[in-house]
């Protein structure tokens, strides 16, 4: 059975170092994933590697999106295609407002053929009221004010703000995959909850979600179906809810010892 | 991100505004400068003995000023082999019907008429040296709006404009100035009586369609007491293989608790020196605003400066210079406290790109006994390539210790974080590194009136096609 995310012994490296040593993965539609480890395990590497980031090359192995290689893909096209990621400290971009961007990237999302030469699609997309409504509506579930689409994207927002922005683009852009780098967010209980409502309230027959983590606090929040240790840049062990208790109790030495490199 | 050799960044342009007509004009001038075609210049226009001297003074000074040494390279300048009058039609026209074909419909394919009708009280438009079209709104004439043509205004209003042509900007001033004021052509001639308040913009357009020729608009703005009036010009040129010379001259009086806006979208083809002298005064409690978008031209050297010369007077320049290939914009600003209780505001935002070089070059000046003066400065520059050049002159000038003076200076690029956070949302980059640098220039732009903020951010869109990160 082939998930709708299929990872295949991907190597990664950055600056010429080898970050992602052989790392597999299946995601299907409809299934929430775990990602955890330790620091510099190489969690965030994926996560950015799986949306094309330019400066993480991959050097052997394969990423299939629906059954297709999506390594020679650029950026946009992978999220154009279904894919998105959630970043964990969002760039903020002075002068462009929340709800234009947003637009943007809906009226991308809805015309996948777009793109193909370098350009916006040619038709206009989503009529303004309509997306206004639409936004309207996410953000009324976010609890999050009306004035927010005319703030600039991610300047000055805070934590939870940005948080909430990255669930709210989700809701909208509708990805068929979703990759959520929240490596450090469990130092901050309310981002935690933030994002762990969106996840619960998003996920769904048509989502897949990969949660990635350093602690296993968001996990008090989240039921996921499988839980994936990773270390040395390798999916080390891979279980249920159980095994984050394990982790709990244990920290993350007893899992080479125990499981060792398979 | 792509090394793909890049396109032309003004390939657009070449469609849209590159045209030129067939030439028909009723004049032209034998290509050079001297005192014969400064005579035949004014005769032609019939104009009073005193222009024809005030030329002639300023054609001497110009001979005797050194060219520019600083800013943008002029050298390649040959005065000599410059058009310095054409006269596109026999008399100014109050109906476009009655404009040449040839020449309305180059300014409807400018859009021209179209945002008369739409968001404009007075609409002049010049074609070479002269204006063929002027119009304002009949309310406005009642409530005793002056909106005329420079030459109209010298020919109507002699002693106005005697009193005031060449007060805030004399001919000695600079090479450039004295060149405009020998040989000057066109341009507006506005005066706002007190207390009235022109609430929709008036605009000129300037377009040059012959090769080789020289444009040289003299503008001159008064506005009485407790006015208002919001002034914007736009032009255009076809690209030729040669290059031309613009080089106008704006004054403005802005009288006591009077307001005046002077927006520019300056969008000449890449083979236009722009070399121009705008200058404001402001008196007691006047607020002057320059909102000085440069996109175009080959170089330009543009300082739009504020004279505040009363308490309580205020000045405010927002620019944005964009430049691509082979472009140079020196752009920048002066502001001149004069009097006490006085302030002012510069925001400049530059963007080069293709190996083009933008710049701010600014100069706050408080004289001695100016207290109590505020002044910020903030430039800011965005390089989005590793060929091209930002350069950041902020001169300060202070000669009174009680004032409050600030200033930032930034230089970025645009980042490669930002470009990924908005291609993981599915933006194409070329789209998404439009829209940082919208999002840059957006602190001036917002200053726009709506149709001209939509058209600046258009024009950036165009800048940025065919450019891959």
């Amino acid at each position: 059975m082939n998930g709708d995310l299929m990872v295949k012994d991907l190597h990664v490296s950055v600056e010429g170092k080898e970050i992602l040593k052989g790392l597999s993965l299946e995601v299907k539609k409809g299934e929430v994933h775990a990602i955890m480890g330790p620091n510099g395990s190489g969690k965030s590497t994926f996560a950015n590697t799986l949306m094309g980031h330019p400066k993480y090359e991959v050097t052997s192995g394969d990423i299939l999106f629906k059954g297709e290689s999506i390594l020679e893909m650029e950026t946009d096209e992978r999220a154009r295609a279904g894919l998105f990621m959630a970043f964990q400290y969002p760039v903020a971009i002075p002068g462009l407002t929340f709800g234009s961007f947003l637009r943007a990237a809906l009226n991308a999302r809805i015309a996948p053929s777009a793109g193909e030469d370098g350009k916006m699609p040619t038709k206009k997309g989503i009529p303004p009221k309509e997306f206004r409504d639409l936004m309207k509506k996410h953000m009324a579930a976010l609890k999050m004010d009306e004035k927010f689409a005319t703030r600039y994207l991610n300047d000055g927002f805070s934590g939870g703000e940005k948080k909430r922005a990255e669930i709210l683009q989700m809701a909208i852009l509708k990805p068929e995959i979703a990759i959520m780098d929240e490596t450090d967010s469990g130092l901050d209980i309310d981002a935690l909850k933030i994002v762990s409502e969106g996840v619960n309230t998003l996920s769904g027959p048509d989502l897949g979600v990969i949660v990635i983590t350093h602690y296993n606090r968001i996990l008090n929040y989240i039921k996921p179906h499988k839980i994936h240790v990773m270390k040395d840049g390798r999916i080390q062990a891979t279980g249920g809810p159980e095994l984050a208790l394990e982790l709990e109790s244990r920290g993350y030495d007893w899992v080479r010892e125990e499981v060792g490199t398979r | 991100m792509s090394t793909e050799p890049q396109t032309d960044i003004r390939d657009g342009y070449a469609e849209k505004y590159g045209f030129h007509d067939t030439e028909q004009h009723v004049f032209k001038s034998r290509k050079g400068l001297d005192e014969a075609i400064v005579r035949e210049i004014s005769q032609m226009k019939g104009e009073p003995e005193w222009m024809l001297d005030y030329r002639l003074k300023a054609l001497e000074i110009f001979g005797k000023k050194p060219m520019p040494t600083w800013g943008g390279d002029v050298g390649a300048i040959d005065f000599q082999d410059i058009y310095y009058y054409v006269k596109p039609t026999k008399e100014e026209f109050k109906s476009w019907e009655d404009v040449p074909e040839d020449m309305k419909r180059t300014f409807d394919k400018l859009g021209i008429p179209e945002a008369e009708q739409k968001f404009l009280s007075g609409v002049g438009a010049q074609y070479d040296s002269e204006v063929v079209y002027h119009k304002i709104q009949e309310k406005l004439e009642k409530q005793g709006v002056i909106f005329l043509s420079m030459d109209h205004g010298l020919q109507q209003y002699p002693e106005l404009v005697k009193q005031y042509f060449g007060t805030v900007i004399p001919s000695s001033d600079n090479k450039f100035a004295a060149l405009n004021s020998s040989v000057w052509s066109g341009g507006s001639f506005i005066y706002v009586p007190k207390g009235v308040h022109v609430d929709v913009p008036l605009q000129a357009y300037f377009r040059i369609n012959t090769k080789d020729m020289g444009q040289f608009e003299r503008t001159l703005i008064i506005v009485d007491e407790d006015a208002y009036v919001h002034y914007v010009e736009g032009c255009t040129a076809p690209i030729y293989s040669s290059d031309s010379l613009h080089s106008a001259v704006v004054e403005i009086v802005v009288k006591k608790g009077g307001r005046c806006r002077y927006t520019t979208i300056q969008n000449w083809s890449n083979n236009v020196y722009n070399l121009v002298t705008k200058r404001a005064v402001a008196y007691a409690n006047a607020t002057m605003e320059w909102v000085d978008g440069n996109l175009g031209s080959k170089l330009t050297m543009k300082y739009p400066a504020i004279y505040m010369m009363e308490p309580g007077a205020h000045g405010e320049v927002l620019s944005i210079a964009f430049a691509g290939k082979g472009q140079h914009q020196d752009a920048g600003a002066k502001a001149v406290h004069c009097a006490p209780n006085t302030s002012s505001k510069i925001i400049s935002k530059s963007i080069s790109k293709d190996g083009g070089r933008a710049g701010y070059r600014g100069l706050v000046k408080v004289m001695k006994g100016a207290e109590n003066c505020r002044s910020t400065v903030n430039c800011d520059a965005l390089i989005l390539d590793e060929h091209s050049r930002s350069d950041t002159y902020p001169y300060m000038e202070i000669e009174e210790d009680n004032v409050t003076i600030g200033h930032e200076a930034t230089v970025s690029k645009i980042g490669d974080e930002q470009l990924f956070y908005l291609t993981a949302r599915g933006i194409p980059e070329e789209e998404a590194a439009a829209m940082i640098v919208s999002g840059f220039i957006e602190p001036v732009v917002k200053e726009l009136p709506m149709e001209y903020a939509v058209e600046m951010n258009r024009l950036i869109q165009l800048q940025m096609e065919g450019s891959v990160g």
